[in-house]
C-alpha cells in the first residue's frame, strides 16, 4: 500500500519534472487572464488566429529535431524563400488562393537550394549544429538583402513599381498583399459565437500532421531516427549518415517556406527585411514553452506550445501595464521570456547530456560492500 | 573427396602496417557448422586477422594484406564490412553498435526493415516506403528463437541490461539469412554465468544449423566447452591448430602467453626487501572498460613493480584512479600519509608522478612546444622555472630556464627534433613518448606510474624508454610501478609483476617465474 | 652572398607558411581592403580621412574584441555572451553618471563601478558554462540574450533619476540613448591628440587599448596564464597535471566579462553615447568575427589576431561605404557586413579542432 503510493508520488513528481516549463506558463497565463482583463472571446479568437498563424511554421521544426540535429535556427532559410516566392508572386499580380499556391510551387526550388546549403554546412560542423545554423541564418539574411535590395529590379526584372523602392531598384520596406489577405483562411471560414475559425487552414494543418506520422513510419524517417540518436551506429548499419542529414534540414527548410507563406497570407503585409529574422526564435521558443526538448519533440508540444506561448505573448503587455504601469514592461517581458525559456531547454538538453555520460562508481562501491559483507 | 571445399581458407596471409608486421604465414580451415575458439593474448594478431575477415577499411586504407582468403572456394576482395556481410559473414564487436532509443526489433532489423510499397513512394522513391511492423516482428522474433535467449522484442535498448544488449547483436546476424560465418569478438565478457551457459548453448545450436562460428574469448574454459578445434595466436603467429578433445587448458595457456626465449634469472636483481611506500586498500576504480573491484597492493621503496594483465581487466583502472583521473574510492596511504582519492593536485604534492597511457589525450599539449609540455607539470606543482617580480605575487614564465631543461632531456633522451619549440603533434610516437617521460622526470617524483609506456612504438624507441626507466629507478631510487600488456616486457625490467585479472589482483609473482604461471594468472578470473 | 640567399629563401618560407597558417578567406579579406585602399582616393574619397575613421573605429572596438581572448585561451570558445559583459559596462556607466560624478571622473568612476558587477555576473556566467562543457557557444549567445532583454526592463524599473537620462515626460525609465557631453566624450581620445592635416590620431584610446593589451600579454606568461591556456588546448592534461580546471575556465570568464564591460565604456568614450536596451544585443558578432579575420580559430588566439582582426574588420566596415557610393551609387555596405563577418564564423566553425577529437 504505503509503497504504491510512494510510486504514484514518485511518478507524478517524475511528471512535474519533464514538464515544468509547460506547468510553469500555465502559472503565469493562469495569473495574467485575470489582471488583463479580457474578455474569454477576445482571448479564443486571437488564439485561434495565431494558430492558424503559426503551427504550421512550427510543424517544420520537428524533422531536423527527429535527425539528431537540434533546433534548426535555419528555419529561417524557409522563411526567406517563402518571401522571395511571394515577391515574385505580388509582382505577377497573381493573387487569391491561385497566388498562394503559386508561391508555394515557385518557393520549392529555393528553399531546396537553401537547404541543401545549409544542410552541407552543419554536416561539416557536427556537433555545434544549433550554433552554426543559428549563424547561417544570419549569413543567408546577407545574401537575402543583397538579392532582394539591390538585384531586384535592377538585374532581376521587376515589373511593377509600387513594390520598388523609389530609386528604381530594390523591394520596398513593405509589400501589400491585402489582395491576397486571409484569402485561405476566408474560405470555408466558420463563425462560432462570435469566434472566427478558418477551417481551410485548420485543414491543412491537420494534413501536414498526419503528413508528420507518417513520415515517421516511413523508412526515411526511421533511418533518421537512428542518424539522430547514433551517427556511428547508423553507419555501420549502411545508412548514408550525410545524405539523410541534408534530407531532413531540407524537408524542413521546404516547410518553413510554406509555414511563412500561410504566416504572411493571414498578416496580409510583408515587413520585407524584418519578417522572417525573428520568425525563427518565436518558433523555437513556442515549440519548448509546449514541452519539446532539443532531442524530442511531438506535434502535440507544437498545439500546447503555440497556446500557451501566445497567451503569454498577448496577455504579457497588458498585464504589465497594469502591474507597473508601463506598457513597455510587457513587451519586454515576454521578449525575455522566449530567450529564457530556450536558454533554459539548452541548459537543460546540455546537463543531461552531461549526466547521461556520468559514471556509476556508487555501484561499485556498493558491489564491494557487499562483498565484504558475504565475506564476513 | 579431393573436390571438397572448406567453407573459409586462408593461405598465407600476412599484414603489416607501415613495416610494423603483425601478422605473418597465417594458414587456417574451417567447415560449415564447426566451432572455431580464437584465443591469444592482447596484441597477438587476432583482432587484425578478424578485421581482414571482415573486411575492415582500416586494412585497406593500411595497404590491403598479402595472402588469399578464400570463402566457399572463391577468392574474396571485400572493400568494406558491407562486402562481408553480403557474401555472410557476420561479426559481433566487442563495443555495442546498437540505437539506444530503439526496441531490440528495430535494432536487429536496423536498415534492413522490410517494408510496404505506397503511392508515394513509387513517385519520391524507396525511402518513403512504410515500414511493415508486423512483419518486422515476424522476422525479429525467428531470429530470436533461433537464438534460445529470450529476450522481449519491443524493448528499448537503453532500458535492458547489458547481456540482453549482447544477445540483441547476436540477434541481428541470426536474421540475416545469407549468414554462413558468425565472428563473436568476447561475447561473454559482459554477460552473467547463466548468460553466458545459454549464448554456448544458441552456438552450438547455430552450428547444428551449419553456421560456422568464429568465437573469440579469454575464458578458456568456454573454448573447451564449444569449440571444435582450437587456434592459439602468439605475437602474429598462428601456433597451435588442434581439436578441442585433443587439448586442456593448460597446455593451452602455456601456448598463449609461452615464448622460446627464457629470462635469464641473473641478469635480474634480488627484488629489494625494503618496506612498504605505497598501501592501496580496497580500491575501486569506475575506469569505463578498466574497471578496478577492491584490490588491495602494497608497494615497496625502491623496486619497479609490473602490473600486467589481459585488456580490460582492470590493470589500467589501478593508476588512473590513483591519481585522480577516474572516479575512485578506497584508501591510498603513501610514505605514511594517506593520499585523498580524485584529487590529483594531492597526489602530484605527495611527489607522484604518472605517465598516462592515453599519450595523445592526456599526456600532450599536442598544439603546444615541446618546452611547455615538459616543463608544465612541475611549473605548475613546484613553482619551478619561474621568476618572481613584486615579493612573489607575480610568477613570470622563465622561458630560459624552460629551454635549457627541455634541451637536457631532448639529449638525455635522445628525443628526435628540430627544436624544443616544435609542437608536440608533429613528433612520432615514440619521441612524444620520451617527452611524456621527461615531463614526469622533471617533476623529479618520489614515485613514479608508467601506464603502458611502449604501446605503439616501434623497437628501438622501446629499448631506449625501458632502458630510461630503469635508469631512473637504479640512479635516483625512485619507486617505479609500469603498467603493460606485454608481460616479455615487464619480465625485462620489474622485480615483481601483478597480474590483474577481472578488476582483481590475482596474484603476484617475481619476474623469474616461469610464463605459464602468469598466464594461468591472467585467464583465472577473467569476467 | 650566401647569406642573403638564405634570408632569401627563408623569407620566402615564412611567405609559404605564413599564407598557410592565415587560411583563404584571411586572404581575401586583406585583398578587399587593400583594394578598398587604392580605390579610395580614385574614387574621390579623401583618403586620410579614411584613415582617420579606420583608426578612430579601432580605437572604439579594440577593447571588445580583446575581451575574447582569455575564454579563447581556456577552450570555453567564442564568447557570444559578450552582452552580459557589456550590461555590466552600461550599469557602471548609468550609475557613475547618476552619482552625479562628470568629466574624466566619471570615466573612472565608471569603470570602478562596473568592475563588481561584471565579476559577480562572470562568476554566475561561469559556473553556468561550467555545468555544461561542450555546448558553451549556443548557450552563451542565449545567455546574451537573456540578460540583455532582462536588463531592458531594469533599465525601465531601476530608480534612475537624473533628468538628463531618463525620459522627460514620465520622469522614469532611462532614455535609450544618453549622451555623454559633457561627462566622458571623447575622454581617452583627446588625450594626446596628434592632427596631420586631416590624419587624426586618437593617441589616448590606442594608449589605454595598448595598456590593456599588454597586460593581457603579460598576464598569458604568468604561471596562472599558462595553466588557463594548457587547460584551453587539453582540459585532461591541465587535469592531470594538478590544475583545476573549472577554477581556471571561470577565472577565464570573469576576465572576458570584465573586458566586455571596460570595452563598452571605451566604445561609449568615443561614440559619446550610451546604447541602452537593445542595443548590446548585436555586439558579440562582430566582435567574434573580427577575432577570427584576425587568425584565431575557435580554441587558439593571440593578441596579434585581436589587433589584425580588429583593423580588418573595422576598415572594411568603414571604408566600404564611402568607396562604395562614390563608386558605384550603391551602399552595399551593411549587406557587405554581414555576409563577411558571418561568413567568417561560419567558417571557423566548420574547421575541425583537433583537440576535440
Amino acid at each position: 500500500m504505503n509503497k504504491k503510493q510512494n510510486n504514484a508520488s514518485g511518478r507524478l513528481l517524475n511528471f512535474l519534472g519533464e514538464n515544468s516549463v509547460p506547468i510553469m506558463f500555465v502559472i503565469i497565463v493562469a495569473i495574467c487572464i485575470p489582471i488583463s482583463g479580457f474578455s474569454p472571446k477576445f482571448l479564443l479568437n486571437e488564439i485561434i488566429t495565431r494558430m492558424g498563424r503559426n503551427v504550421f511554421l512550427i510543424l517544420s521544426l520537428l524533422i531536423p529535431i527527429m535527425a539528431g540535429m537540434g533546433l534548426n535556427f535555419g528555419m529561417t532559410l524557409g522563411a526567406m524563400a517563402g518571401e522571395i516566392a511571394l515577391i515574385f508572386v505580388s509582382d505577377w499580380q497573381i493573387w487569391g488562393i491561385p497566388g498562394i499556391i503559386l508561391a508555394m510551387i515557385l518557393s520549392i526550388p529555393i528553399s531546396v537550394v537553401m537547404g541543401i546549403m545549409c544542410g552541407k554546412i552543419l554536416n561539416a560542423s557536427k556537433g555545434r549544429e544549433m550554433i552554426t545554423s543559428y549563424i547561417i541564418s544570419f549569413f543567408t539574411n546577407g545574401l537575402y538583402q543583397l538579392l532582394v535590395l539591390y538585384m531586384m529590379g535592377s538585374i532581376i526584372p521587376i515589373i511593377h513599381s509600387s513594390i520598388k523602392l523609389p530609386r528604381g531598384y530594390g523591394i520596398r520596406q513593405t509589400v501589400g498583399l491585402l489582395n491576397m489577405r486571409q484569402s485561405l483562411d476566408n474560405l470555408l471560414a466558420l463563425r462560432i459565437a462570435g469566434v472566427k475559425i478558418p477551417v481551410l487552414t485548420f485543414i491543412i494543418i491537420a494534413l501536414m500532421c498526419l503528413v508528420i506520422v507518417w513520415f515517421r513510419r516511413t523508412k526515411l524517417g526511421q533511418d533518421m531516427r537512428a542518424v539522430g540518436q547514433d551517427m556511428e551506429v547508423a553507419r555501420d548499419a549502411g545508412i548514408d549518415v550525410e545524405r539523410t542529414r541534408i534530407i531532413s534540414i531540407v524537408i524542413s527548410t521546404v516547410l518553413a517556406g510554406f509555414g511563412m507563406i500561410i504566416y504572411l497570407q493571414n498578416m496580409g503585409d510583408m515587413a520585407t527585411y524584418s519578417a522572417h529574422s525573428q520568425i525563427g526564435m518565436f518558433c523555437i521558443a513556442a515549440l519548448l514553452v509546449g514541452g519539446a526538448s532539443v532531442d524530442r519533440a511531438s506535434i502535440g508540444n507544437v498545439f500546447l506550445g503555440v497556446v500557451l506561448f501566445h497567451l503569454m505573448f498577448i496577455l504579457a503587455p497588458t498585464a504589465g501595464a497594469k502591474i507597473t504601469g508601463d506598457t513597455m514592461i510587457g513587451e519586454y517581458f515576454r521578449v525575455f521570456i522566449s530567450y529564457g525559456v530556450i536558454t533554459v531547454a539548452l541548459v537543460m538538453y546540455e546537463t543531461k547530456k552531461r549526466k547521461a555520460k556520468a559514471g556509476m562508481g556508487h555501484l561499485l562501491e556498493a558491489a564491494q560492500r557487499e562483498e565484504e559483507k558475504a565475506n564476513a | 573427396m579431393s573436390d571438397h571445399v572448406p567453407l573459409l581458407e586462408m593461405k598465407k596471409v600476412a599484414k603489416d602496417f607501415f613495416g610494423n608486421q603483425v601478422l605473418k604465414d597465417i594458414n587456417l580451415k574451417l567447415e560449415a557448422g564447426e566451432v572455431l575458439g580464437l584465443v591469444g593474448e592482447n596484441g597477438a594478431g587476432k583482432s587484425t586477422l578478424m578485421k581482414i575477415l571482415f573486411g575492415m577499411t582500416e586494412i585497406n586504407e593500411t595497404g590491403g594484406y598479402d595472402g588469399e582468403v578464400l570463402f566457399n572456394g572463391k577468392v574474396l576482395h571485400f572493400t568494406s564490412p558491407f562486402d562481408a556481410l553480403a557474401e555472410g559473414i557476420g561479426m559481433v564487436h566487442q563495443e555495442f553498435s546498437l540505437i539506444p532509443g530503439f526496441t531490440a526489433t528495430e535494432n536487429i532489423l536496423l536498415n534492413r526493415e522490410p517494408q510496404k510499397k505506397s503511392v508515394v513512394s513509387e513517385v519520391f522513391g524507396e525511402r518513403l516506403n512504410t515500414l511493415d511492423r508486423k512483419s518486422m516482428k515476424q522476422k525479429a522474433d525467428g531470429a530470436i528463437d533461433k537464438m534460445g535467449m529470450h529476450i522481449d522484442g519491443n524493448m528499448v535498448i537503453a532500458d535492458m541490461p547489458v547481456g540482453h544488449k549482447q544477445f540483441t547483436e547476436i540477434a541481428r546476424e541470426l536474421s540475416k539469412e545469407q549468414l554462413k560465418l558468425l565472428i563473436l569478438d568476447e561475447p561473454t565478457a559482459v554477460l552473467t554465468e547463466q548468460e553466458a551457459e545459454v549464448l554456448l548453448q544458441s552456438i552450438r545450436g547455430m552450428a547444428s544449423r551449419g553456421i560456422a562460428v568464429i568465437f573469440i574469448t579469454h575464458r578458456l574454459h568456454e573454448i573447451m566447452s564449444v569449440c571444435d578445434k582450437v587456434v592459439v595466436m602468439r605475437d602474429g603467429v598462428l601456433v597451435h591448430d588442434v581439436a578441442a578433445k585433443d587439448t586442456s587448458i593448460p597446455e593451452v595457456t602455456r601456448w598463449m602467453v609461452g615464448r622460446s626465449v627464457n629470462i635469464d634469472a641473473q641478469t635480474h636483481r634480488k627484488p629489494p626487501e625494503t618496506p612498504t611506500i605505497m598501501s592501496i586498500r580496497k580500491l575501486w576504480v569506475d575506469m569505463p572498460g578498466e574497471t578496478v573491484r577492491n584490490v588491495s597492493l602494497d608497494i615497496r621503496e625502491g623496486e619497479i613493480l609490473g602490473i600486467g594483465g589481459l585488456a580490460g581487466q582492470g590493470k589500467l583502472g589501478i593508476p588512473n584512479g590513483i591519481m585522480g583521473l577516474y572516479n575512485a574510492g578506497g584508501q591510498v596511504t603513501f610514505d605514511g600519509k594517506e593520499i585523498p582519492l580524485n584529487a590529483p593536485r594531492r597526489c602530484l604534492d605527495s611527489q607522484l608522478a604518472f605517465v598516462s597511457e592515453d599519450r595523445r589525450g592526456v599526456g600532450l599539449l599536442l598544439d603546444e612546444s615541446l618546452e611547455w609540455n615538459i616543463a608544465f607539470p612541475a611549473m605548475q606543482i613546484h613553482n619551478k622555472f619561474l621568476k618572481n617580480y613584486l615579493g612573489g605575487l607575480i610568477k613570470w614564465r622563465d622561458e630560459k630556464a624552460i629551454g635549457e631543461v627541455t634541451r637536457k632531456y631532448i639529449e638525455e633522451l635522445q628525443i628526435k627534433c628540430t627544436s624544443s619549440k616544435q609542437k608536440a603533434k608533429q613528433l612520432s610516437g615514440g619521441n612524444q613518448q620520451k617527452v611524456c617521460l621527461a615531463k614526469a622526470f622533471a617533476l623529479n617524483p618520489k614515485f613514479l606510474f608508467v601506464s603502458e609506456p611502449t604501446r605503439g612504438i616501434d623497437v628501438g624507441a622501446k629499448a631506449l624508454v625501458l632502458e630510461a626507466l630503469k635508469k631512473f629507478n637504479r640512479e635516483n631510487g625512485v619507486t617505479v610501478v609500469m603498467i603493460s600488456s606485454e608481460l616479455e616486457e615487464l619480465r625485462q625490467i620489474c622485480d615483481r609483476i601483478a597480474i590483474v585479472s577481472g578488476g582483481r589482483i590475482a596474484g603476484i609473482l617475481p619476474a623469474t617465474s616461469s610464463s605459464e604461471d602468469f598466464g594461468t594468472l591472467m585467464v583465472s578470473k577473467v569476467v | 652572398m650566401s647569406d642573403l640567399r638564405n634570408a632569401g629563401t627563408g623569407w620566402q618560407e615564412r611567405l609559404v607558411s605564413a599564407y598557410k597558417s592565415f587560411g583563404l578567406p584571411r586572404m581575401i579579406i586583406a585583398g578587399m581592403l587593400v583594394v578598398l585602399l587604392i580605390a579610395a582616393p580614385l574614387v574621390g574619397a579623401n583618403f586620410w580621412m579614411q584613415i582617420t575613421n579606420v583608426i578612430n573605429r579601432f580605437s572604439w572596438n579594440s577593447v571588445l574584441v580583446l575581451a575574447m581572448v582569455p575564454m579563447v585561451h581556456s577552450g570555453c570558445g567564442l564568447n557570444f555572451g559578450l552582452p552580459l559583459g557589456i550590461i555590466s559596462g552600461l550599469l557602471g556607466a548609468t550609475i557613475s553618471l547618476e552619482m552625479g560624478f562628470t568629466g574624466p571622473m566619471s570615466f573612472v568612476m565608471a569603470i570602478l563601478i562596473a568592475t563588481p558587477f561584471a565579476i559577480l555576473f562572470g562568476i554566475g556566467y561561469g559556473w553556468l558554462l561550467n555545468k555544461i562543457k561542450g555546448g558553451e557557444m549556443m548557450i552563451a549567445t542565449y545567455v546574451g540574450f537573456s540578460s540583455v532583454s532582462f536588463m531592458c526592463m531594469m533599465w525601465l524599473l531601476l530608480p534612475y533619476r537624473k533628468p538628463d537620462m531618463v525620459w522627460g515626460y514620465a520622469g522614469t525609465g532611462l532614455r535609450t540613448t544618453i549622451s555623454l557631453e559633457g561627462y566622458y566624450d571623447q575622454i581617452l581620445a583627446k588625450f594626446l591628440q596628434i592632427r596631420i592635416g586631416s590624419l587624426v590620431i586618437p593617441t589616448g584610446s590606442l594608449l589605454f587599448f595598448a595598456f590593456l593589451a599588454f597586460l593581457m600579454w603579460a598576464f598569458l606568461h604568468t604561471k596562472t596564464g599558462t595553466a588557463m591556456t594548457a587547460v584551453g588546448s587539453n582540459p585532461v592534461f591541465a587535469k592531470a597535471a594538478g590544475i583545476n580546471v573549472d577554477k581556471m575556465r571561470m577565472l577565464s570568464v570573469v576576465l572576458s566579462t570584465w573586458l566586455a564591460a571596460i570595452g563598452i565604456l571605451v566604445y561609449q568614450q568615443g561614440f559619446g553615447f550610451i546604447q541602452l536596451y537593445m542595443a548590446p544585443f548585436n555586439m558579440a558578432l562582430p566582435a567574434v568575427s573580427a577575432i577570427l579575420i584576425g587568425g584565431a580559430s575557435v580554441n587558439k588566439a593571440s593578441i596579434a589576431n585581436v589587433i589584425i582582426g580588429t583593423i580588418l574588420f573595422q576598415g572594411i566596415v568603414t571604408m566600404t561605404p564611402t568607396v562604395m557610393n562614390n563608386a558605384i551609387h550603391m551602399d552595399i555596405s551593411e549587406v557587405l557586413r554581414m555576409v563577411v563577418s558571418n561568413g567568417m564564423i561560419l567558417y571557423a566553425l566548420t574547421r575541425k579542432t583537433e583537440a576535440k577529437s
